[in-house]
C-alpha cells in the first residue's frame, strides 16, 4: 500500500521526493491515466458517431410508421428489439437493458472484491472474482447473440435498386440505415466487447493469483484494486454507448 | 511487504457492513438510474428529440459520478489526483461541441439548400 499523508521536511515540498503526492501507488497512477487516454479513445469514437448521425437527415414521421431506409438515420428502438428465445416478439431495447443489468452487478461483484481485499480475505476475494468473471463471461455472449441477430437481420429486410432484398448488415450494406450506421454499430460495440474480453482475461488471472495464494505471500491485494479500475472502466463506457447509440 | 516465506500467516479483518452496505446502494441508484432512462424512452414521445436528449445526458453523467466516484474510489482519493483525472475530460466536451456543430452544418449544406 502506499504511504499517505507523509509530512515533508520543512523548506521541502511533496513534489521534492521521498513522498507520495497523489497519495496512490505507481501502478494505481499509470492504471487511472491509462484509463484517462482509453476515455479519449472512446469519447473521439462516440462523437464521431454524433457527427456523422447528424450530418445525415433524421426520421420525420411517427415512430409507430417508421420503415428502414437508406436515407435516413434509423430510431435505434427499432433496429434493437429482439430478444433470445422469443423470435418474433417486439420488445425494443429489452435485451439491451438486460446486458446493462449483467454488465452493473459485475461491477458491483467486482467493488466487493476489491473491498473483499483490503481485509486480506482471501475466500471473499475468489468468491467475488468468480461471479464477476461469471458476469463479464454472460455480457461477452449476450453481445455474440446480439451481433449475430444483427448481422443476419429481421424478416422484413430491405429493398435494394436491383428489386432484391437485402437482410442484416455487412461492411459495405445493411437493411437499417444507411452504411455508416452499421459500420458505427460494430466498431463502437466491438471496441467495448474487446475492452470486456481483454478483463475478462485480466480478472481470471488476479483470480488464478488469488488461488495460488500470491497477493497473500505479497501481503496486500493491490492488484485486484487496479484490474477493478479497468472492469469499472469497462462498465462506465457502456453507460455512455448505452445512452448515445441505443437510447438517443 | 518484504516476507516471502512460504508459510504466511494472514490475519482477514472482518467486514466493514455499512461500508458494503453503501456499495449496494450505489448499484441500486444505477439501476433505478437505468429504469428511469427507459421510462423516459417510451413515456417522452419522439417529437421531444431535444427534452429527450438533454435528459438522457444527465442521466448518464449521474450514473458515470457514481460510478466514478463510489465503484472507483475517486471521490475519496487526493484531490490532486482527482482533478489530474477530470480537468482533461475538458477537452471532450470541447470535441462533443465542435464536432456536432460540425456534423450539424453538413447536414444543411447537404439537405437544406
Amino acid at each position: 500500500m502506499a504511504s499517505t499523508s507523509v509530512a515533508t521536511a520543512p523548506g521541502r515540498s511533496a513534489w521534492d521526493g521521498g513522498v507520495s503526492p497523489m497519495g496512490a501507488s505507481y501502478g494505481k497512477l499509470m492504471m487511472w491515466f491509462f484509463l484517462l487516454s482509453d476515455a479519449f479513445t472512446f469519447s473521439a469514437l462516440l462523437v464521431t458517431y454524433g457527427m456523422v448521425r447528424s450530418a445525415h437527415q433524421a426520421y420525420a414521421g411517427t415512430v409507430e410508421a417508421f420503415k428502414f431506409s437508406a436515407s435516413y438515420w434509423p430510431i435505434p428502438e427499432k433496429v434493437f428489439e429482439a430478444v433470445p428465445f422469443l423470435h418474433g416478439v417486439e420488445l425494443p431495447l429489452v435485451f439491451v437493458g438486460i446486458m446493462t443489468f449483467i454488465l452493473i452487478m459485475s461491477s458491483v461483484t467486482m467493488v466487493l472484491a476489491v473491498e473483499a481485499g483490503h481485509r486480506m480475505d482471501r475466500v471473499a476475494v475468489e468468491k467475488w472474482m468468480l461471479w464477476t468473471i461469471l458476469g463479464g463471461l454472460t455480457f461477452l455472449g449476450c453481445q455474440a447473440w446480439e451481433w449475430s441477430h444483427f448481422i443476419h437481420g429481421a424478416e422484413t429486410g430491405k429493398a435494394v435498386a436491383d428489386g432484391t432484398t437485402y437482410f442484416g448488415a455487412s461492411l459495405t450494406h445493411n437493411q437499417y440505415g444507411p452504411r455508416d450506421f452499421a459500420a458505427f454499430f460494430f466498431f463502437i460495440t466491438g471496441f467495448h466487447g474487446t475492452h470486456v474480453f481483454s478483463g475478462v482475461v485480466l480478472n481470471f488471472l488476479i483470480y488464478y493469483n488469488t488461488v495460488m495464494g500470491v497477493y497473500d505471500r505479497r501481503g496486500h491485494y493491490e492488484m485486484v484494486e487496479k484490474v477493478g479500475l479497468y472492469w469499472h472502466f469497462v462498465d462506465l463506457v457502456w453507460v455512455f454507448v448505452f445512452t448515445f447509440f441505443y437510447l438517443v | 511487504m518484504a516476507h516471502s516465506e512460504e508459510t504466511t500467516h494472514v490475519t482477514v479483518i472482518p467486514p466493514d457492513t455499512a461500508k458494503i452496505k453503501k456499495l449496494w446502494m450505489t448499484a441500486g441508484i444505477l439501476l433505478v438510474i437505468t429504469l428511469l432512462e427507459f421510462t423516459v424512452a417510451f413515456t417522452v414521445p419522439h417529437e421531444y428529440k431535444d427534452v429527450r436528449v438533454w435528459i438522457f445526458i444527465l442521466m448518464t453523467i449521474v450514473k458515470a459520478a457514481y460510478i466514478v466516484g463510489e465503484f472507483m474510489h475517486l471521490r475519496y482519493e487526493a484531490k490532486i489526483l482527482m482533478w489530474s483525472i477530470l480537468i482533461p475530460l475538458v477537452f471532450v466536451v470541447w470535441m462533443l461541441v465542435a464536432f456536432i456543430y460540425e456534423g450539424t452544418q453538413i447536414s444543411v449544406a447537404r439537405f437544406f439548400h
